[in-house]
């Protein structure tokens, strides 16, 4: 047994440190591989995404303006709900804790969870959660293309599935933004107030970090800058045709794909989470 | 059922009939189906468009109780199938407005009289979803409940609404089983959770019993409806096949029937049961169940607040269709 | 205003091949949004590969009153169906 240092004497503070240095880390404990802690990272933020999302969605289902969108939007929340599972599964995967989606679902805190802000918004009304829908599904598509290309094959399986759905999401969503655009006089207002709303939510999806960055470097993940042409010209297409004014300002909310939210996040997980949390380890 | 007390029109004796209602009748003893643009008895018109538009309403006014818990759910998969459950909820009331407006009706027409009180839904929706339970409850009771009525009116004569019902069978085959495999996890799962589920059983089993609607022996309507195969068994029948089916599936669970009546019946080879609270049935036909007033305010709000929307997307469609038309010229 | 959606019938192509069948109705504007509500309504269990959609009001139907009429006659051409003709069974199958 090493003796241990003299905790009288006054350099104890200089002796811990000497031997951190001797033993730089504990030899049984594997290092976390800074890549797989990128990658976990990476799956989060788009699996997060696409949980809060779904999860706002699905609150319309009874209370739509018509039974085709009922269903129609339903569909959409399905589709969210079913590549969560698939992201979310992989992340638990790669992070080798042995977690399940419904863990990283069900047991987090907000400041674990790694979604864009737009995505936990208050669905407002009808024309909101469609604009929100939109700006969200512009970018999901042009995301879900870089990944569907990923030098990881697991990310590129579940990419090319999602990617499918998420093809008619925008296909929908651009839709309606542009028949309301140039619906009626109030349609048009509603849509331009919801695209002014949402807009400082938008930019949020093409700042990327270091993590980004390490995942771009290894051909895993789009770097989110990368992205924004894509969008822009679906945005610049979409927004003409139904006469809406894409706002001026390039402000831009953020901190939700680093763990920092908007206070509605709390919310959603405080109804999302109960029963998990009420009921610690039963199972459903 | 999901239509209860449908009052239908124009009962008439045989010898007072007209040589049309005689050969009506006939077709329909033929087991003819009787579809849209054909020769009816204005009687049988309307009870129909009242029995398939409470129906659609029960459809989407049951999607509120069972929505309720979607946000809710403890796993992505019981939410995955719970979302899916509502959504079809809300395509079976799609196809049954369908199958009333060939009848003449809209459906914004049938919307407008929900909304006005003037019409009804199923007593059932009325009470409230109180615990996870209750989805097992509903999925378990009530649509088991409902399959009860639906399967016999698959035969039904006339024709939309039998090929709603046709297609709606089919659809529904998961919800029961849905919401007893929830059942089954809470009567296996932890003390809590069994307890909740015995709760649900409790709140939820005499409710059920009433969507067949009180004991019809003496009801002119239901015989009426019964000839025009609008209505094919008794409320009597069916609540019997219903106890009859239910008590084994509560049994498996370990879980107790809330009636100290409940006894096996030789003789008659089904069981003996207690009756439901009649007085609280009416009470909550006549607007004061526990949800009532929040059930129908949902509906009414959804429908007011989407006005702009349903008038916004009709804009457009006329702007575009005059701008093609334009163009071609 | 509030003009209600018009009603469209809807047929889907189940499979390949197949000819399209009428499976329902829904509320559109128009008829590119009735396609797509057809999809999210009545493909949900992946029944269909090809979608049409027609406007209610734009089918003319038969009169049912002309049912006689209209379709007893072809009763009458037995000699349409198969079975009318008795091959010898030498001949093997035709």
């Amino acid at each position: 047994m090493p003796s241990l240092p003299d905790m009288t004497t006054p350099q104890v503070a200089e002796l811990a440190r000497q031997q951190a240095q001797a033993h730089p880390a504990h030899p049984t404990v594997p290092q976390p591989d800074e890549g797989q802690e990128a990658l976990f990272e990476t799956l989060l933020r788009i699996g997060d995404s696409a949980l809060v999302l779904g999860h706002r969605v699905s609150e319309w289902c009874g209370h739509s303006p018509a039974l085709e969108e009922d269903i129609a939007l339903a569909n959409v929340a399905l589709d969210l709900i079913g590549q969560t599972q698939l992201w979310l599964g992989l992340a638990g995967e790669v992070e080798g804790q042995g977690r399940t989606a419904d863990d990283l679902a069900y047991l987090r805190d907000a400041w674990d969870f790694r979604n864009l802000l737009i995505c936990e918004r208050p669905n407002g009304d009808f024309g909101h959660t469609l604009m929100r829908q939109f700006l969200f599904d512009a970018w999901h598509h042009e995301m879900l293309k870089g990944l569907a290309a990923s030098s990881d094959p697991r990310l590129a399986e579940i990419a090319a599935k999602a990617g499918k759905e998420v093809a008619y999401h925008l296909e929908r969503s651009s839709d309606l933004v542009v028949r309301l655009g140039d619906g009626t006089g109030e349609s048009h207002r509603r849509m331009q107030q919801a695209l002014d709303a949402l807009w400082p939510y938008a930019g949020e999806m093409f700042l990327g970090d270091d993590k980004d960055a390490q995942m771009a470097a290894r051909g895993i993940a789009p770097d989110p800058a990368s992205l924004r042409a894509g969008w822009d010209a679906t945005l610049r297409h979409v927004l003409t045709e139904a006469t809406l004014q894409i706002p001026e300002g390039d402000f831009s909310h953020k901190g939700g794909r680093q763990g920092i939210h908007t206070e509605q996040l709390g919310y959603i997980l405080a109804e999302m989470q109960f029963l998990q949390r009420a009921y610690p380890g039963a199972s459903w | 059922m999901y239509a209860q007390l449908v009052k239908s029109e124009g009962t008439k004796a045989r010898e007072e009939m007209t040589p049309e209602e005689i050969a009506f009748q006939e077709r329909i003893d033929r087991g003819e189906k009787i579809e849209p643009k054909e020769w009816m008895p204005e009687g049988y018109r309307k009870t129909l468009v009242r029995q398939i538009g409470q129906h659609a309403h029960s459809e989407i006014v049951g999607q509120l109780p069972e929505g309720n818990w979607i946000t809710r759910a403890p796993t992505l998969e019981r939410k995955a199938i719970l979302l899916a459950k509502v959504q079809d909820e809300a395509g079976h009331g799609l196809y049954l407005y369908s199958a009333a407006e060939t009848l003449g009706v809209s459906r914004d027409e049938l919307m407008k009289l929900l909304h006005a009180g003037k019409m009804k839904y199923s007593s059932i929706f009325n009470y409230p979803t109180l615990t996870w339970a209750d989805m097992g409850a509903v999925g378990w009771l009530v649509d088991g409940a409902a399959i009860m009525n639906q399967v016999p009116l698959q035969r039904t004569s006339y024709g939309p609404y039998s090929r709603a019902m046709i297609r709606i069978c089919k659809e529904e085959s998961f919800h029961q089983r849905q919401g007893y495999a929830v059942m089954m996890k809470l009567a296996q799962g932890t003390p809590a959770q069994k307890r909740m589920a015995q709760d649900a059983l409790n709140r939820f089993w005499y409710p059920s019993l009433m969507m067949f609607g009180p004991s019809d022996k003496d009801s002119v309507h239901s015989a009426q409806s019964m000839a025009w195969k609008i209505k094919i068994n008794t409320n009597d029948e069916l609540r019997q096949k219903f106890v009859d089916q239910t008590v084994p599936q509560a049994e498996y669970l370990g879980l107790t029937v809330p009636d100290p009546d409940l006894k096996w019946n030789e003789e008659k080879g089904g069981y003996d049961f207690s009756e439901p609270d009649w007085s609280e049935f009416f009470d909550v036909i006549a607007g004061n169940g526990p949800c009532n007033k929040d059930r129908l305010g949902a509906r009414v709000k959804a429908w007011e607040d989407g006005a702009w929307f349903r008038d916004g997307l009709m804009a457009h469609a006329e702007k575009a269709a005059a701008r093609r038309a334009q163009a071609a010229e | 205003m509030s003009k209600e959606w018009p009603l469209w019938e809807v047929f889907i192509r189940g499979q390949h091949g197949l000819n399209h069948r009428h499976v329902g109705s829904l509320h559109a504007p128009d008829a590119e949004m009735a396609i797509m509500n057809a999809r999210d309504v009545y493909t949900r269990r992946n029944e269909g590969v090809s979608i049409w959609v027609v406007p209610s009001a734009q089918i003319t139907a038969s009169s049912p009153s002309d049912k006689g009429p209209l379709f007893e006659p072809s009763n009458a051409k037995v000699y349409r169906h198969p079975t009318f003709f008795d091959i010898p069974e030498e001949v093997g199958h035709m």
